[in-house]
């Protein structure tokens, strides 16, 4: 039975499948796929090495440093970091009292509730909080940075290319030496919105948050170009999505150094105990 | 059962003996996976991966027992807890990559277990109940595997189970009201994701419980090998314990070693990035994709692009998508030629490599965006993948040519067998027991 219905349902699925794949070819013999601005205008990230991108790579504090200082002087007016608390700061080495002086002085408050009388009002942050929720009136939802370098292909260099990447789109030309406009006269970015290359559909609800050198001083004396600055607050929001990383990679290697030492171990018992019967 | 020649339980310790005669379990043991398991001494690396996959099982339950400690499974906060898990959970990082990259090392270990049954036609008489029960026990791990996946609650947790539930809509009459019973409402939301945690906590269980059936099953013919003929004297065995043990214990270092260059330093590698993301209803991913190891079978899917006929593109591709693995159940009778091993049989071993190569074809096209030239792509490979074990096989089995096997197991190893001379007639008789 199975001998006899197998090949008439092999045959069925088959016979439906060159069916689509008919009907998908002729199509695409007939009709030209349309160029679309995206396909041939966006940017993929450019490679920028961070230090803690191999196997053996840990994060460099200053850097995480001065990228929490990008990030409190610039992207903090409009996007939160809901999974970090202040206290998470003493991993990229601020002391306890630091922390105590950056909770306190952070401009957006903890939300209070007193249940008995229903009142809603604000107190400093302590340092045991969650960077607190900031409220943004303008155009779009500003998303929660916390994870966004593991949220996005391409990851920290994702981030710094968009940052970094913004463009004027009049007269912006792709490598092929297309211009952008008049290739496409339609793409042009609506009001509102600001034209990046290196944002999926070209144009995003977010003005370039870095315009100028020298936008934030940084303390330890590095010169703050946009670029530079771009680079550090990617790193630091590298470790915002992944605090555990140096501790992770440290921990690989011991399990790795066992793991080789055992299994070592294992191929000399097993040769060992075969050694009678080959 | 077992060969007559299986060593017997002999407890010295007389707490053993005083246990044995009242709950023999160290007996039990010592049949199934000690020295009372005479298992063909031929077997190659190939063996090792049913060991791996039930040591990959245990895993994902330890793993995940612990994980559930402090998973909240709630669509209010099912994404916080998970970042909880990773950043305020001691170790807790570990786990859940652990377990994350654990299902994708099950997966592996599963897919080259099956396709060693592939080439070995392990499934052929008399091991087809073994076979039945391990296409059971992959369907258990892809529904497991479904659900777990949803539990973070992230964009792609959100838009697969919207994707894979939707496909029970296809079905003509039934179909809406099927999905909506199943997500307990119109789109995936906190009934859905409750649902799934509970059925993706059982399903493990459940699948143990299957797993101890293709045991039992297995220690009735004993293992095949890859020769794919039977044992017939005792010195085509060796004893499981010490042999297996210490051979399954190095494969089980190598296995290590790769699930924890993942862990430590590769987690999100087979993950996606939409999925620390948190779930959004009004927000759709440019490209939904599910996890790799069901790429294949979503290339299947979405290879059906026009409506047949009179059934729906759509009804068409999940019917495929679930024939790809049903055939499977049919396959010790599409596939019922003599001789087992793919090393005796020329032309089905030109195809068993075709469908390897046309299975990892499907797999790119799976994980790629539904574009040409991936949709074409996937309907040549998913014709061939059909013709391949509806078709082919039936024909290849009947007219195919084997080359001559060895005598026995022994005589492939040490190139003779004395028993070859004392006792012809052992050749034409399958192993007793």
């Amino acid at each position: 039975m199975v001998r006899l219905f197998g090949p008439l349902v092999g045959l069925f699925f088959a016979v439906a499948l060159f069916w689509s794949f008919g009907n998908g070819a002729y199509v695409a013999m007939t009709e030209e796929v349309p160029e679309t601005a995206e396909e041939m205008f966006h940017k993929h990230p450019e490679e920028v090495a961070f230090s803690f991108d191999s196997a053996m790579g840990t994060f460099d504090k200053r850097q995480l440093q001065r990228g929490f200082q990008v990030y409190k002087e610039v992207c903090a007016n409009c996007h939160s970091l809901k999974h970090v608390t202040f206290r998470d700061l003493a991993a990229i080495g601020y002391n306890e009292a630091e922390v105590k002086a950056i909770a306190k002085q952070w401009p957006s408050k903890a939300q209070t509730f007193d249940p008995k009388t229903g009142d809603r009002g604000e107190r400093t942050n302590l340092p045991s909080d969650p960077f607190p929720a900031v409220y943004y009136a303008g155009q779009g939802v500003p998303p929660d940075l916390s994870l966004i370098t593991k949220a996005r292909h391409g990851g920290p260099q994702y981030v710094r290319s968009l940052l970094a990447g913004y463009a004027e789109q009049e007269g912006y030309k792709n490598e092929q030496g297309i211009e952008l406009l008049k290739k496409f006269p339609d793409a042009k970015t609506p009001d509102g919105l600001y034209f990046n290359p290196y944002f999926a559909n070209l144009n995003l609800a977010m003005p370039a948050p870095l315009v100028s050198d020298g936008q934030v001083t940084y303390s330890d004396g590095t010169s703050a170009s946009v670029k530079q600055m771009s680079t550090d607050v990617s790193a630091f929001l590298a470790w915002t999505a992944e605090p555990k990383l140096d501790k992770r990679k440290q921990t690989g290697w011991a399990v790795l150094g066992f793991l080789l030492f055992a299994t070592v171990l294992a191929y000399f018992a097993k040769r060992n105990v075969w050694s009678n019967v080959h | 059962m077992s060969f007559p020649w299986a060593q017997e339980y002999k407890p010295v310790n007389p707490l053993m003996r005083y246990l044995d005669e009242r709950l023999p379990l160290p007996r039990f043991v010592y049949n199934a996976v000690g020295a009372g398991y005479p298992v063909p001494r031929n077997l190659n690396y190939m063996w090792n991966f049913g060991v791996l996959a039930g040591f990959a099982l245990v895993m994902q339950i330890v793993t995940g027992i612990v994980l559930a400690m402090h998973y909240a499974a709630n669509a209010g906060v099912a994404f916080d807890s998970v970042e909880h898990i990773m950043r305020d959970v001691n170790w807790g990082w570990m786990l859940r990559y652990g377990h994350a990259n654990g299902a994708s090392m099950f997966f592996i270990v599963i897919y080259i277990h099956i396709f060693r049954g592939f080439f070995y036609s392990s499934y052929k008489a008399p091991r087809e109940m073994i076979w039945l029960l391990g296409v059971v026990i992959f369907l258990l791990v892809m529904a497991t595997a479904f659900m777990g996946y949803v539990l973070p609650w992230g964009q792609m947790s959100f838009w697969g189970a919207k994707v894979i539930t939707g496909l029970f809509s296809a079905i003509p009459f039934v179909g809406e009201p099927l999905q909506q019973w199943l997500l307990g409402g119109f789109a995936p939301d906190n009934a859905a994701l409750n649902r799934f945690f509970s059925l993706h906590f059982l399903l493990p269980f459940v699948t143990l419980g299957v797993i101890i059936l293709h045991v039992w099953a297995l220690h009735i013919p004993g293992s095949s090998n890859p020769t794919g003929i039977e044992v017939k004297t005792e010195s085509d065995t060796v004893p499981f314990h010490p042999y297996y043990t210490a051979k399954d214990g190095f494969g089980l270092g190598v296995f290590l070693i790769v699930y924890a260059s993942l862990v430590f330093f590769a987690p999100n590698l087979l993950g996606h990035p939409d999925n620390y993301i948190p779930a959004n209803p009004m927000s759709t991913p440019a490209h939904i994709v599910p996890e790799w190891y069901f790429w294949p079978f979503y290339a299947i899917l979405r290879a059906f692009t026009y409506d047949f006929f009179i059934i729906p593109a759509k009804l068409m591709g999940v019917l495929a998508m679930f024939s790809a693995i049903l055939v499977w159940f049919f396959l010790p009778w599409l596939d019922n030629g003599p001789v087992r091993s793919g090393h005796y049989r020329p032309l089905f071993r030109k195809f068993f490599y075709l469908l390897v190569i046309d299975v990892l074809v499907l797999g790119y096209c799976g994980g790629a965006p539904a574009a040409e030239p991936f949709v074409m792509i996937s309907q040549i490979a998913s014709m061939y993948y059909f013709l391949h074990f509806l078709v082919i096989l039936p024909i290849v089995a009947s007219i195919e040519k084997p080359q001559p096997l060895p005598f026995s197991i022994t005589e492939s190893v040490l190139g003779k067998d004395k028993s070859a001379v004392l006792r012809p007639e052992m050749s034409s008789t399958p192993a007793t027991a």
